[in-house]
């Protein structure tokens, strides 16, 4: 990116110093906030236990491989979080679902991210009617209890086939993009009329080249700072949506959901609740942390 | 004024016209015709050039909805019949024919949504229950409704008091103890799926303390623990919006002349730091209307309480079609007359939306 694409989201904070681009102090101000470096942290901790821990820890169980005569049992060397009432190793249990999970919100964050930028962009950048049309529409699908068009889709899937779960994915993302594409419309809006988009429109640049490589590189900062804070979101929603038995299979939304129908104050298997809870609970925690750190990073104008 | 003012007659025709179709089935029809004159009338005098646009807006984006959602149900696999055992093909076809559910094509789609479309504005008929026997969806979702909208109304006073105060108080004194408590409090709000903090509100209040019954629908003791697990991701998130409002609010100039003239602390926070902590508040009102309507579908599930939302999950499972379109109508119906208050009240706190109305 030449300084002069780079120009608008300089002009936000006066350099710190001579030669450190507005990217370079977002990270000095990142890595100088210790929540963010907790939430990071933490973040990949989790990440990477899930990602790899099924794949690197010796002897690791399979999650769907039952035993009832060892059905129940607190955590203890064998079982580190304990077994479920079919005997099945809670430790990989939660792993594998974490894999889900995130995996989940990756993806459904991503499809967000996309339809919400595309969206606003246009909107943004052609103005008027359409413009009007466009966030009239958004206006009223934030109107409309979002869980009716994702239950409604993910039964449109729901087929023999519990295990495709990509239709979930394909729901969170289609519903979660409208806060994204009013973020990014009100940021081509205020980009849409500097110079540096008159100078490629006057050396014939097409609208599309001009959205492309003009204005959403400008944008980058607060897409990123709302998608940070899409993934907790969606893995929130993933979660409900288990409870209502419409989720995927194994994932921690469902974890916690079967955690949460042994709480019944006769039989208390507390580590079925707690484990998969404490999982979601910091993921979701270091997500948030760090989406609000780098929403300080990036525009210094709401830190206080 | 210039010209007639267009959106004003259309807008209040609109909203009379709404008003006529909720108050028919309660009201009978001549008095409903006056009801939607009068609620016109008056929408198109005081309401905001932005709410009659919004109304004007509302009608047909709802069809739009309607027709999609007609549209998705149609394309998911399975039938309102196919759990049935013991039903012979001829059975099914006739039972499609007579609920109009037996071509699901996309024309077959088009033509119950003009079916549906027809019946709710003659008749403000919703359709049978096809799951449950010689019921009408009206008759199934009437007592479920007055259940749904206490529990979702007290959780959003609940949600608002809650973080309002928790808000504004963090950001009077931003790094402070109570900043940290309280933000620290919310972060975990909206980190945890509601039914673990309700789970848990149950496992301590119910089963270990024996305050609050475990579920059930009742007195206002039934409430009290649905609706604080409702609220709390809500209060959370009120919370963050009425801190930065706060702290935004009192590094203004106003502030530091209604101190230099000697006001009483109390009430430069009583008259200034309220007024920026409930503007960004109030103007989330109306998607956090939306998502705890919808948020209920989990809370109504936990605590056994007979509201709107089991009647979607279990009608979109078994594919009755009416049910899911009535619980759709009604929720979207209300919240759609929320967010108009909302925007009434958002016209008396900011007046550069007041004067533009």
């Amino acid at each position: 990116m030449s300084a002069l694409d780079a120009a608008p989201a300089g002009s936000v904070a006066p350099p710190v110093a001579r030669g450190i681009g507005p990217w370079a102090q977002a990270w000095r101000r990142l890595a100088r906030n210790p929540w963010a470096v907790v939430g990071a942290s933490l973040l990949l901790l989790v990440g990477l236990l899930c990602a790899l821990g099924p794949y690197v820890i010796p002897g690791f169980p399979d999650p769907e491989s039952t035993n009832p005569a060892n059905h129940n049992q607190g955590p203890s060397g064998a079982h580190w979080f304990g077994t479920d009432s079919l005997g099945r190793d809670c430790f990989a249990r939660v792993l594998v679902g974490g894999q889900m999970s995130l995996l989940v919100g990756l993806v459904a964050t991503f499809v967000s991210v996309f339809i919400g930028t595309l969206w606003g962009a246009v909107a943004g950048y052609y103005g008027g009617r359409l413009d009007e049309v466009m966030m009239r529409f958004v206006d009223f699908l934030y109107g409309i209890p979002y869980m009716f068009l994702v239950i409604l889709i993910t039964l449109m899937f729901e087929d023999k086939d519990r295990g495709n779960s990509l239709p979930i994915f394909a729901a969170l993302g289609a519903v979660q993009w409208l806060s994204m594409a009013r973020i990014v419309r009100g940021q081509v809006i205020g980009l849409r009329h500097q110079e540096f988009v008159l100078a490629a429109r006057t050396a014939g640049a097409s609208d599309a080249r001009i959205i492309g490589r003009h204005i959403l590189p400008n944008c980058v900062g607060p897409i990123v700072v709302y998608a940070t804070l899409t993934v907790p979101a969606v893995i929130l929603l993933e979660s409900a949506l288990s409870y209502l038995g419409l989720g995927v299979d194994l994932s921690w939304g469902r974890l916690v959901d079967e955690g949460v129908a042994v709480i019944n104050g006769i039989q208390v298997d507390w580590w079925l609740l707690l484990f998969p809870s404490l999982f979601l609970a910091v993921t979701l925690l270091s997500l948030n942390l760090v989406g609000d750190a780098l929403r300080d990073a990036v525009d210094p104008k709401t830190r206080r | 004024m210039r010209g007639l003012p267009v959106l004003r007659v259309l807008g209040g025709l609109a909203l009379g016209f709404l008003a006529f179709l909720l108050a028919r089935s309660g009201l009978g029809v001549p008095l409903a015709l006056v009801l939607g004159a009068v609620v016109g009338a008056a929408g198109a005098r005081f309401l905001p050039r932005m709410a009659l646009s919004r109304v004007l807006w509302a009608i047909p984006l709802f069809l739009l909805l309607l027709f999609v959602a007609i549209q998705l149900m149609f394309l998911a696999p399975g039938d309102p019949f196919a759990s049935e055992k013991n039903t012979s093909a001829a059975v099914r076809e006739e039972q499609g024919k007579k609920y109009g559910t037996l071509d699901r094509s996309f024309v077959g789609g088009a033509v119950f949504f003009r079916r549906y479309v027809e019946n709710l504005v003659a008749d403000g008929y919703m359709g049978p229950a096809i799951k449950v026997e010689g019921r009408s969806v009206t008759e199934l979702l009437l007592p479920a409704l007055p259940v749904s909208l206490t529990l979702g109304l007290l959780s959003l006073v609940i949600a608002t008091a809650l973080g309002m105060t928790l808000g504004i108080r963090a950001g009077l004194k931003p790094g402070s103890l109570a900043d940290g408590l309280g933000m620290g409090v919310s972060m975990i709000g909206v980190s945890l799926p509601s039914f673990v903090i309700g789970a848990l509100l149950i496992l301590v209040f119910s089963l270990k303390l024996g305050w609050l019954p475990v579920a059930g629908w009742g007195g206002f003791r039934h409430l009290i623990l649905p609706a604080i697990t409702l609220a709390l991701p809500y209060a959370a998130y009120i919370a963050r919006l009425a801190r930065s409002g706060t702290i935004e609010v009192m590094t203004q100039d106003f502030v530091r002349t209604a101190r230099a003239k000697g006001l009483a602390e109390s009430e430069v926070v009583m008259k200034h730091a309220f007024k920026g902590a409930i503007v960004p508040v109030v103007s989330y009102l109306g998607p956090a209307a939306a998502q705890i309507m919808t948020g209920s579908f989990v809370v109504e599930t936990l605590f056994g309480i007979p509201g709107m939302g089991q009647y979607f999950v279990k009608g979109a499972v078994n594919r009755d079609y009416y049910v899911v379109l009535g619980t759709m109508l009604l929720y979207s119906g209300f919240v759609i007359l929320f967010n108009l208050l909302v925007d009434l009240a958002y016209a008396q706190l900011d007046p550069r939306v007041r004067e533009r109305g």
